[in-house]
């Protein structure tokens, strides 16, 4: 046995020993387990599974153990959420920070910033969040207008940010500012984390047309940050946002994975609504579902051709820029079918005329519509495509 | 199992490539059909092809094959669909020499595997005629005699059928079996008229008057209907990477015009109007690679239920065709006026990818047969 195949084999021993029955398998949306301060749990079996994996470092397994990683390998790490998956092991914690602020501290943070912020991250003990877009920064993030001026030891946030999820429930934030205001747009911007508790940060939650949302805008009135919670250099936060972003489109992908409640079968619904189309109406409406569903099989195979070309180390540049973009759309049109083929039963708001199952899916269609506008519209997916991967040239 | 190729496909992706740009290029194809030739295609490329080995992709070392399995197709139909070549392995080998692997005896095994492989013989599949494609229907009506068979229909339409050594019959038996016969071009009652299609290629409107056979003509015994739909499917899959590899070059042809045409003081392809429906021109394409590759996946493997193998390949087909009907209509209109000239190759992508769209079933078909196996393997899981 070599040694990877060893270390797989202790690894599925270890997880079938340590990671509790009822950890295993789907995971509705409120049951998640979100790191933090004011961490909770509904079990016992949360907190053990949450408890084993964090002492072992595997909340972010290929950290170095001195920022309190677990230290593996690329392939070692590679064969630990494999196997994870194989027992379909719920994640023991969702945790932005590690998700996307982690890797751009570990490659472009300080020595200090990296064993101070690192480690409690690397515990689960901080809930972060990404203060972003604002207002009139969206799709053209660089021309954010929050401010940060220099002021003694200290940075003074002015301004506000949008889009927040979860800032009202978060510890600390990574946030993108103006700290060049007459430098070009994209070199006057830094990156800096903050304390939420912070004096003259308040974050409001934002109602969305499916109701509440964790999505919070974020007010910052004379918000004092000390100057060492500049991460990389002053004005040069676009290279490292830039470098966020693409762990950002990765974390969300990989949200999409675990976030199984919100998970609605094309195929499932459409039979139990439509298990015998007999008027031409419905037969009709029978196979634009199924073009659907044939399109949505053709994007999953697609990601495992994407998984298997990358093991082979061929290029996978094509195939990556697109799964953002189908997956949204995609989404978009599967619900737009399912509420055609549910009828009215598919347009209940609450009450007991209608099923959990059935105001779930109409509350998860109206969500669609943010999933192709956040972390990049699809407008700004096609860009990234015509311009990055097809080689078009900019336009004046 | 993989949808990426392995090593064996990844050797004949190389030689395909290579040999089919070297020696059967667009150009070729344009002589084809300007010099009208009946048989639609280049013998000495098709001896070339044989040469290689292609024809034993799938077959038995036994009968002189490869036995790389049915996935060693994908490359080779995937670059005869980029320079459009025509040659009878679709309906010589991969359907012909296939089906009869399945269904003969010991014996016609024997004597008409090698011959097909080399190309000593040809054969063309003969099944229906309807306009469009429905498996389950057959054409040709048998009469059971004494001492063989007499076999009837109109008006069917079979690929490579002209200069053909023999056609591979399909006929419903008076029982409603499904049957095969091997009916030597020469059979009085057998007709073969030129049928021209869009694609210049070599098609056939076959009839056969009464045409009678002696009881050896039959291949193998028994019901043959599954192992007919099953050589249909593999018919498609080849289509499919065909069409792949069309859609593919009139993708690139596209994206390179876009680069080098200007207008208004600007490469045409800086326009965001055009530069999002090229994007979505790449998607398109993508998901289609993968479905193809998962149709060839499908039937390479043995183990596979029909249901599974029908619903894959039905997909590929299905979102090959997509993509080429997409792709072709806007390669032609970002092309502009270039774009509907003959002079242009476009044109003739256009048209074999028309043609290859309606081959083995629409995307209608596959869409509603996709539905049916889904629906089926749902119900026994749930």
């Amino acid at each position: 046995m070599n040694n990877i195949e060893e270390f797989r084999h202790n690894i599925r021993e270890w997880l079938e020993e340590n990671c509790p029955i009822s950890m295993r398998g789907l995971m509705p949306a409120d049951e998640m387990v979100w790191g933090g301060r004011d961490i909770e749990f509904q079990s016992d079996d949360q907190r053990l599974w949450f408890e084993r994996m964090r002492d072992k470092g595997w909340f972010c397994p290929s950290w170095p153990v001195e920022y309190g990683g677990g230290g593996l390998s690329p392939e070692e790490t590679t064969v630990l959420e494999t196997e994870m998956r194989k027992l379909r092991c719920r994640p023991p914690q969702i945790n932005l920070g590690i998700w996307m602020l982690g890797p751009v501290l570990l490659e472009f943070g300080s020595e200090e910033q990296k064993r101070e912020l690192l480690p409690p991250m690397a515990r689960g003990e901080i809930r972060w969040c990404q203060g972003f877009s604002e207002p009139n920064a969206g799709s053209d993030l660089a021309s954010l207008q929050t401010a940060a001026r220099l002021d003694g030891d200290d940075l003074v946030v002015n301004g506000t940010k949008i889009w927040t999820s979860y800032g009202d429930k978060s510890d600390w934030m990574y946030a993108l500012v103006r700290t060049g205001p007459k430098e070009p747009k994209h070199a006057g911007i830094s990156l800096i984390v903050l304390d939420m508790k912070s004096s003259g940060v308040t974050p409001t939650p934002i109602d969305l047309i499916s109701g509440k949302s964790s999505f919070c805008q974020v007010f910052f009135d004379d918000v004092r940050v000390p100057k060492t919670q500049l991460i990389g250099e002053i004005n040069e936060g676009w290279a490292l946002a830039k470098e966020l972003l693409g762990h950002e489109r990765r974390a969300m992908s990989k949200f999409s994975e675990i976030s199984l409640p919100t998970h609605f079968s094309l195929l499932e619904t459409l039979f139990a609504y439509l298990p015998e189309p007999q008027e031409h109406s419905d037969i009709a409406l029978f196979q634009r579902a199924m073009a659907l569903r044939m399109d949505e099989h053709a994007f999953e195979l697609t990601q495992r051709r994407l998984n298997e070309t990358a093991r082979k180390r061929q290029d996978i540049t094509a195939m990556a820029s697109i799964q953002k973009l189908v997956h949204s759309e995609q989404e978009k049109n599967k619900f737009e079918v399912l509420l055609d083929v549910m009828g009215r039963r598919a347009l209940g708001w609450d009450g007991s005329a209608f099923s959990d199952q059935q105001l779930a899916l109409t509350n998860t269609w109206l969500n669609a519509f943010s999933q192709a506008i956040a972390g990049g519209t699809s407008e700004v997916q096609l860009n990234v495509i015509s311009k990055r991967v097809l080689g078009l040239p900019q336009g004046k | 199992m993989s949808l990426v190729y392995n090593e064996e496909q990844q050797q004949l992706d190389d030689s395909a490539r290579e040999f089919l740009a070297a020696r059967s290029p667009v150009s070729e194809q344009r002589r084809i059909r300007d010099q009208q030739l009946a048989e639609g295609f280049d013998a000495s490329v098709w001896q070339q092809i044989l040469e290689f080995g292609w024809g034993g992709i799938a077959l038995p070392e036994a009968y002189g094959g490869l036995e790389f399995g049915f996935q060693g197709f994908a490359p080779v139909f995937e670059h005869m669909g980029r320079n459009l070549t025509a040659a009878p392995l679709l309906s010589s080998i991969v359907l012909c020499a296939s089906l009869i692997d399945d269904v003969g005896t010991q014996a016609q095994r024997a004597e008409l595997l090698p011959a097909l492989i080399e190309g000593q013989q040809r054969f063309a599949l003969a099944t229906q005629g309807k306009d469009r494609f429905h498996p389950e229907h057959l054409d040709v009506e048998v009469s059971e005699q004494v001492d063989g068979f007499v076999l009837g229909g109109e008006d069917l339409w079979v690929p490579d059928a002209q200069h053909a050594d023999a056609l591979l019959v399909a006929g419903r038996m008076s029982s409603g079996e499904t049957a095969l016969f091997l009916v030597p071009a020469d059979t009085q009652g057998l007709e073969i008229e030129p049928l021209h299609l869009l694609d210049s290629r070599n098609h056939a409107r076959v009839s056969l008057h009464a045409v009678q056979l002696p009881a050896s003509a039959r291949i193998g015994t028994g019901d043959a209907q599954a192992q007919l739909e099953r050589a249909l499917d593999r018919g498609a899959a080849c289509v499919a990477a065909e069409l792949l590899g069309a859609t593919a070059v009139m993708f690139a042809m596209t994206i390179e015009y876009l680069k080098t045409r200007t207008q208004f003081g600007a490469a045409i392809g800086s326009f965001q109007a055009l530069q999002h429906r090229a994007a979505w021109m790449m998607v398109d394409l993508e998901l289609a690679r993968s479905a193809v590759m998962a149709g060839f996946e499908a039937l390479n493997d043995d183990a596979c239920s029909a249901q599974h193998r029908q619903q894959m390949v039905s997909l590929a087909k299905w979102k090959a065709g997509e993509a080429a009907h997409k792709i072709s209509r806007e390669a032609v209109q970002m092309h502009g006026g270039i774009g509907v000239t003959d002079e242009y190759d476009l044109g003739l992508y256009l048209k074999r990818s028309r043609v290859a769209q309606v081959l083995f079933g629409d995307s209608d078909f596959h869409c509603e047969r996709y539905g049916r196996m889904a629906q089926q393997l749902f119900a026994e899981t749930h």
